[in-house]
């Protein structure tokens, strides 16, 4: 495309060796017509939570924790405190009946916990001097109390008060932690999920016991989600994708996701041609409750929970490896990735049947495991027509590194973070227009006239 | 207050017989002309001046040798060439403007200052080519006749219609001036009196103290004549102390007499001053009651001593009196002669002894300012006064298109600037050297008032001084208003007449100064040497010495002048009904008068294009119902605009109808006239009419030029590029533009040229890049709107153009080397007329105001569009978004006749207008970045 720019002399090689699909600039279903640069930050932006309807806070790896309202794109309020990067970031809300507040639970790297008022910016509470960084926080807002995960196990009150700790043996500690029922958490320990549950005795105090390990992995866990109520899953990253039961533990489903090159190889051979293991790393998990979005490697994967089939996938969705993605409904998802881009997705039906498929059509391959006979069999037949495709219908270009993270107030906006230090705001140009206009007429009216 | 008119139509009588023809004359082309060049050149009036630039002329009536002239300003002997200042200061100070009444009234024992108002005349002197505006002031002599010196201050121009259109500003300013020298000459003549008065008193005691020994000596010297005469002279010396004493209350008491003048500046700063000051005075004066109680002190004081120390004395007289008289005097008081000295035998005092020095100097500096403001030919003024008026009226686009007014406000303000800030001059000069006079009034001033300011800031002080007063003069009668556009229409058609050659002033200008080693003045581009070098240079076609004839034959016309003085005697009526109450008119007035101005003018200009010679008494009623027809319509355009909103059907015309009047005839107007030839001449005179119409890009003359020139670069860029108008469009539609480009003086010529297409530029163009060398990134785009960029081949190159093609679909790029544009595909015609590569406009100011223009009315429909309720909003609860929607593209579509592309340029321009109305300190750079997805296509030569 810029081959003019350069005068004719350049080498366009390496470009059009990766099938990336290029979606061009012409893009009728993006909406996002309308950016805000938010700058603020002086290191990498890693994190994105949303405080309520109009505030978000970022957080990364100069410890900065940062309050924006992403209507105006105003920087709120400036939390500082922390003296290393902020490892784990999430809301805590107290619902007192009446009024509900949300703070901030941050963790870094400087061995510290915090505790944010995001309103007035005050640090309400921390605690400075635990034996190692926590890597992940748990709110369980129905018991009133919190977890940390790191090398250990720490069950938090509302006022930062201890109620019980649980040292691992596990070298990489606890890196994810999910709310299960009857007052259990799941944590992944890397190539674990182990079962804890929460007791409350007679006096009110709380214990923690291990209950149960499941070591089905064969390699690193990077993504434990909850689907619903009876289900979550995990992912590894070696690809595979298992299904669990939130109350029994139990293998409901399992997939190993493979990107294979071509369809006339044989099972082994894939498996052990099977390249770079980032390749086909579960990067990151997400679900609405019926379909599981699996970020695996630089592409996407559509699992349907109810089918227990994959309803679409694309191997090479981004240029480089997924970060984060979101199901924005049932068709229509976003990815965000290292290539600097966020993509978005409908999955769409086949036009027709019968055309030839591609050559990675096959690519995604299912098996069973015979040593574990818990789950029931995966479906080695694919069903051809339940298949769809995901079809790019718009990309975000802005970041100059690698997109985080971001997180999606509905119609409002889009807020991305991105390693080169900047949070983007995305917005749907015509309706901040009509809001503009609307904004305009109500000063006018009190004006009294121009 | 005489009328101008009178002394004027005396002096003009040769033009009254030139335009009542008479039947027996001559066939004009049997007569030999008097002045070859007069009649064919718009400018010949002035070309027979001896002077080439305007200048201020100081003369004083020296009662020992009559009329001289002091000073002219800008100080410079070239200014006045060849002429006679001698002979015109004699001119300008026979006029009695009033008598001084000076001398004892009856009723009276003690000689009366006279407070003389000052005058304004206009003056001309055909004969020599020169016209005034006159103003006499009297100030104050103890040592003079009467006390009183008079002095006139005069503008002198070539132009007489100049001087009698500025009428109203040059009196003002002169005012101002002439009320400076007066203050400073009160405290000066204050000063003297005390300083005679003390050498009364020691003279008084010297006397006494002779008489005394008289007395001593016995009674047989009593009677003896030189007993005698030393007894008168006691009396002479007593009666001459109370009369002193007496002048001294009355210059004190000036401040409580009554101004007739209705342009007597009276800063109520300053008259609370000068109360506190007449206090502290009559304090003084309560002290000094005993008028002989002086002479124990001083009487011992050598009387040889002389007038050695005389300043240094003065000084010392006034501390000391300061402080009590308690310090041992260094002053010696004089003997006063019995007999003054003849008046011939004495040294006048110089204009600079007679007022404070710092006043002076105030006074200078302000006629300086007064001679920068005036600078440039009439036309010019006009323009330039009807766009500052215009564009105060339109603040809600202004930021678009426009130059900041900021500074216009501030060159306003800096008319009011030495009056009042003379007192911070003052300030700070007596914070070196401690004030010498009894009578400070800036001493109170000092714990009173905020850090005294340098005299060349800007003050804002004068901002809280003489507010109705800036309002007055910049509003000026509603009869002067319409008065000046007729003459300014006229003004306008003639300058542009002269484009018709080929060649603009300013261009002339530009050319001129490559060739001239020092660059002409801006604003001198029109006098008469300039035009005569430039005339002789261009071989003129006959058809332009035709249509240039015609035009000067409107220029004389008496119908003109017969209103000019109309104009007098109504602007009289309005002074000395404002001299009674604040003469203040409405502020509302004003636009319906200015438009009115514009629409007249713009009537007249066709009909006065049109090559035939127009009958005055057509022209005149041609004018007349253009006038009235809008300000009858114009007052709609005033009502508050929601009235207008309430409208329910998007085909409702009438807020369209309202609001949109003028520019909509306006721009009729232009495309009838490039629709009907698309000669340059028209176009440049339709542009003319715009250009006094919509108030564009007069910031200031530096800043003004430079956008003339950049002008010259866009049309260059528009007849060199095909792909001129993409260009434009993403300019205009807010897409940004790269221009990359090796050569940097290339590229930056072009974004200097294209600048002049970024909506909302910013003050100082925040928003144009004009080059760059590194890659750029998102922030710059949302910053920036256009941005040269360095083509490198180096690394930096390659991530220069990694960044070029990631940003590719938020960008355009005009490839300067290779001459390619990628952007979106554009085949709107909204652009069509001020991107037409085939232009026939040939000058960059011409093409400069033809851009102007319709940028402007791009800003009038974008306003239109904004601030239009049922455009954007639900008239009712039922209707949905989508019924709005509709009615928007129709109103686009199909009222503005704007196609998709076009009206994404209405689209940015009214989003700018929202986020500069919701948020006016908030500069647009710190706004959101719109951007829409589209394909881009890639031109090529």
């Amino acid at each position: 495309m810029f081959r003019w720019i350069l005068g004719g002399r350049e080498a366009q090689g390496s470009a059009e060796k990766s099938p990336v699909l290029c979606i061009g600039e012409e893009q009728p279903k993006n909406c996002f017509t309308e950016l805000q640069v938010l700058k603020g930050h002086f290191d990498i932006v890693r994190f994105l939570v949303q405080i309520d309807d109009f505030r978000c806070a970022s957080a990364g790896d100069d410890g900065l924790v940062l309050v924006w309202n992403i209507e105006t794109g105003e920087r709120l309020q400036e939390l500082r405190g922390h003296s290393q990067q902020i490892t784990a970031i999430t809301t805590f809300t107290c619902d007192n009946g009446v009024t509900s507040h949300t703070s901030l639970i941050t963790a870094s790297s400087d061995r510290s916990l915090s505790l944010w008022d995001p309103d007035t910016g005050n640090r309400v509470q921390t605690i400075s001097d635990l034996q190692s960084p926590v890597k992940c926080l748990l709110v369980l807002e129905r018991l009133g109390v919190w977890v940390s995960g790191g090398e250990e196990l720490c069950v938090w009150n509302k006022d930062f008060q201890l109620q019980c700790h649980r040292q691992n043996h596990s070298d990489t500690g606890i890196t994810a932690l999910i709310e299960l029922p009857k007052n259990c958490l799941a944590a992944a320990m890397d190539k674990e999920i182990v079962i804890y549950r929460l007791t409350f005795s007679t006096d009110s105090s709380l214990s923690v016991a291990e209950i149960r390990c499941l070591s089905d992995h064969q390699d690193q866990i990077r993504a434990l989600i909850n689907v619903n109520d009876g289900l979550f899953a995990s992912g590894s990253h070696a690809g595979e994708l298992i299904l669990w039961d939130a109350v029994d533990w139990n293998i409901l489903a399992y997939e190993h996701i493979l990107w294979e090159e071509s369809q006339t190889c044989a099972q082994s051979e894939i498996r052990l041609a099977a390249p770079k293991p980032s390749e086909m790393s579960i990067q990151h998990l997400t679900t609405n409750g019926k379909h599981i979005l699996a970020a695996v490697g630089s592409g996407l994967y559509v699992y349907s929970v109810l089918t227990k089939t994959v309803v679409a996938y694309r191997k090479v969705a981004h240029d480089s490896n997924v970060l984060h993605t979101m199901l924005l409904s049932d068709s229509a998802l976003m990815s965000c990735s290292e290539d600097g881009s966020v993509r978005m997705w409908e999955i769409q039906d086949l036009p027709l049947p019968a055309e030839p498929a591609s050559a990675g059509f096959f690519g995604m391959w299912t098996f069973g495991r015979s040593n574990k006979q818990t789950g029931p069999p995966s479906k080695k037949v694919v069903d051809v027509p339940n298949i769809r495709t995901l079809e790019l219908t718009g990309d975000l270009i802005g970041h100059s590194g690698a997109v985080q993270m971001f997180v999606s107030f509905k119609e409002n906006a889009l807020v991305t973070c991105s390693t080169d230090h900047l949070l983007i705001l995305w917005k749907d140009g015509e309706r901040q227009s009509h809001l503009r206009s609307l904004a305009l007429f109500q000063k006018l009216e009190e004006n009294g006239g121009l | 207050m005489i009328g101008s008119p009178d002394v004027v139509a005396f002096t003009k009588e040769d033009e009254y017989g030139e335009t009542s023809p008479d039947p027996w004359a001559l066939p004009e082309e049997f007569s030999i002309p008097l002045h070859p060049l007069a009649d064919s050149n718009p400018w010949a009036k002035t070309s027979y001046a001896k002077f080439t630039k305007d200048f201020i002329l100081i003369s004083e009536f020296s009662e020992q040798v009559g009329p001289q002239p002091l000073l002219t300003i800008p100080d410079d002997s070239k200014v006045c060439g060849t002429f006679d200042l001698n002979y015109f200061s004699l001119r300008i100070m026979s006029v009695d403007y009033q008598a001084s009444f000076v001398g004892h009234p009856p009723g009276t024992g003690y000689p009366r200052l006279s407070f003389v108002e000052d005058s304004r005349v206009v003056l001309g002197d055909s004969k020599e080519g020169a016209f005034a505006y006159v103003h006499h002031l009297t100030l104050y002599d103890l040592e003079a006749r009467g006390f009183v010196r008079p002095f006139c201050m005069a503008y002198v121009s070539a132009d007489e219609r100049k001087i009698m259109l500025q009428f109203q500003e040059l009196s003002l300013r002169f005012s101002r001036a002439s009320e400076c020298l007066k203050a400073g000459n009160r405290r000066a003549f204050a000063k003297e009196l005390q300083r005679k008065l003390r050498d009364l008193e020691y003279t008084h005691s010297v006397l006494q103290r002779e008489e005394g020994l008289q007395r001593e000596a016995g009674p047989q010297c009593m009677y003896s004549a030189h007993a005698v005469e030393k007894a008168n002279e006691l009396a002479n010396v007593e009666k001459s102390i109370y009369e002193h004493r007496d002048l001294l209350k009355q210059i004190s008491s000036y401040h409580h007499r009554p101004r007739r003048d209705p342009h007597a500046v009276s800063c109520q700063k300053c008259v609370t001053e000068c109360l506190s000051e007449c206090e502290v005075l009559l304090d003084k004066y309560a002290k000094l009651a005993n008028p002989f109680s002086y002479s124990d002190k001083g009487g011992k004081g050598e009387e040889g001593q002389g007038r050695v120390g005389d300043e240094r004395g003065e000084e010392e007289v006034d501390e000391e009196e300061e402080e009590g008289v308690k310090r041992k005097l260094s002053y010696t008081p004089q003997l006063i002669k019995a007999k003054s000295a003849k008046c011939f035998d004495k040294r006048l005092k110089t204009l600079q002894e007679l007022c404070d020095n710092t006043f002076y100097e105030a006074t200078v500096e302000l006629l300086k300012e007064t001679e920068k403001s005036f600078r440039g030919d009439l036309c010019y003024l006009y323009t330039r006064r009807l766009d500052r008026a215009l564009r105060r009226k339109q603040k809600v686009t202004n930021f678009l298109f426009e130059e900041d007014l900021g500074d216009d406000d501030e060159d306003e303000g800096g008319t009011m600037r030495p009056f009042c800030a003379l007192n911070h001059a003052v300030d700070n000069y007596t914070l070196l050297n401690p004030p010498p006079i009894v009578l400070e009034p800036e001493l109170l001033e000092l714990d009173t008032l905020e850090p005294p300011n340098p005299p060349s800031e800007t003050g804002h002080a004068q901002e809280f001084c003489e507010l109705g007063l800036v309002e007055r003069h910049l509003d000026s009668s509603p009869s002067d208003q319409t008065l000046t556009t007729q003459e300014s229409s006229e003004e306008t058609k003639g300058s542009f007449s002269s484009d018709k050659s080929g060649m603009g002033p300013a261009e002339r200008q530009q050319n001129l100064a490559s060739m001239m080693s020092e660059a002409p003045d801006p604003d001198s581009d029109l006098t008469p040497d300039a035009e005569h070098n430039t005339d002789l240079e261009r071989d003129s076609s006959s058809e332009e010495v035709e249509t240039t004839a015609g035009d000067d034959e409107g220029d004389q016309t008496p119908v003109s002048l017969l209103e000019v003085s109309e104009l007098e005697a109504s602007r009289e009526d309005e002074c000395d009904g404002g001299a009674d109450g604040p003469c203040e008119i409405e502020s509302d007035l004003l636009v319906p008068i200015d438009t009115a101005c514009c629409m007249s003018q713009d009537g007249f200009l066709y009909e006065a294009s049109a090559p035939e010679k127009v009958p005055h008494l057509s022209q005149n009623s041609h004018s007349q119902p253009g006038q009235t027809l809008v300000v009858n319509q114009e007052p709609q355009a005033q009502l508050p605009l929601q009235d207008d909103y309430t409208v329910g059907s998007p085909s409702s015309e009438s807020p369209a109808a309202g609001l949109e009047l003028p520019v909509g005839l306006l721009g009729d107007a232009v495309s009838r006239t490039s629709a009907e030839d698309g000669s340059d001449c028209t176009m440049s005179a339709s542009t003319g009419s715009d250009r006094a119409a919509s108030p564009l890009g007069y910031g200031g003359v530096v800043t003004l030029r430079q956008r003339k020139k950049a002008g010259q670069g866009a049309l260059r860029f528009v007849r060199q590029y095909p792909f001129a108008m993409q260009a434009l469009w993403c300019l205009l539609s807010g897409r940004t533009l790269v221009v990359l480009g090796a050569d940097e003086g290339r590229v930056r010529r072009l974004v200097a040229a294209l600048a002049l297409f970024v909506p909302a530029p910013g003050r100082c163009g925040e928003r144009v890049q004009a080059w760059l060398s590194c890659p750029f990134t998102l922030t710059d785009l949302q910053r920036w709107k256009l941005i040269g960029l360095q083509r490198v081949a180096t690394p930096v190159g390659s991530s220069m153009l990694y960044s070029l093609s990631r940003y590719s679909r938020y960008i355009s790029i005009l490839d300067a080397d290779q001459k390619t544009l990628r952007c979106p595909p554009y085949r709107g015609q909204l652009l069509a007329n001020i991107a037409d590569h085939r232009t026939y406009i040939r000058r960059g100011s011409t093409y400069f105001l033809h851009l102007q223009s319709t940028l402007c009315r791009l800003a009038a429909k974008a306003f239109l569009f904004t601030f239009t309720h049922h455009l954007h909003l639900p008239v009712s609860s039922t209707e949905g978004p989508e019924v709005v929607e509709g009615r928007r593209r129709c109103f686009l579509q199909e009222q503005l006749g704007l196609g998709e592309e076009d009206s994404l340029i209405l689209l940015y321009l009214s989003q700018l207008i929202t986020q500069q109305y919701l948020q006016p300190g908030r500069s647009s750079a710190a706004a959101t970045f719109s951007f829409n997805y589209t394909t881009s296509v890639f031109y090529k030569i």
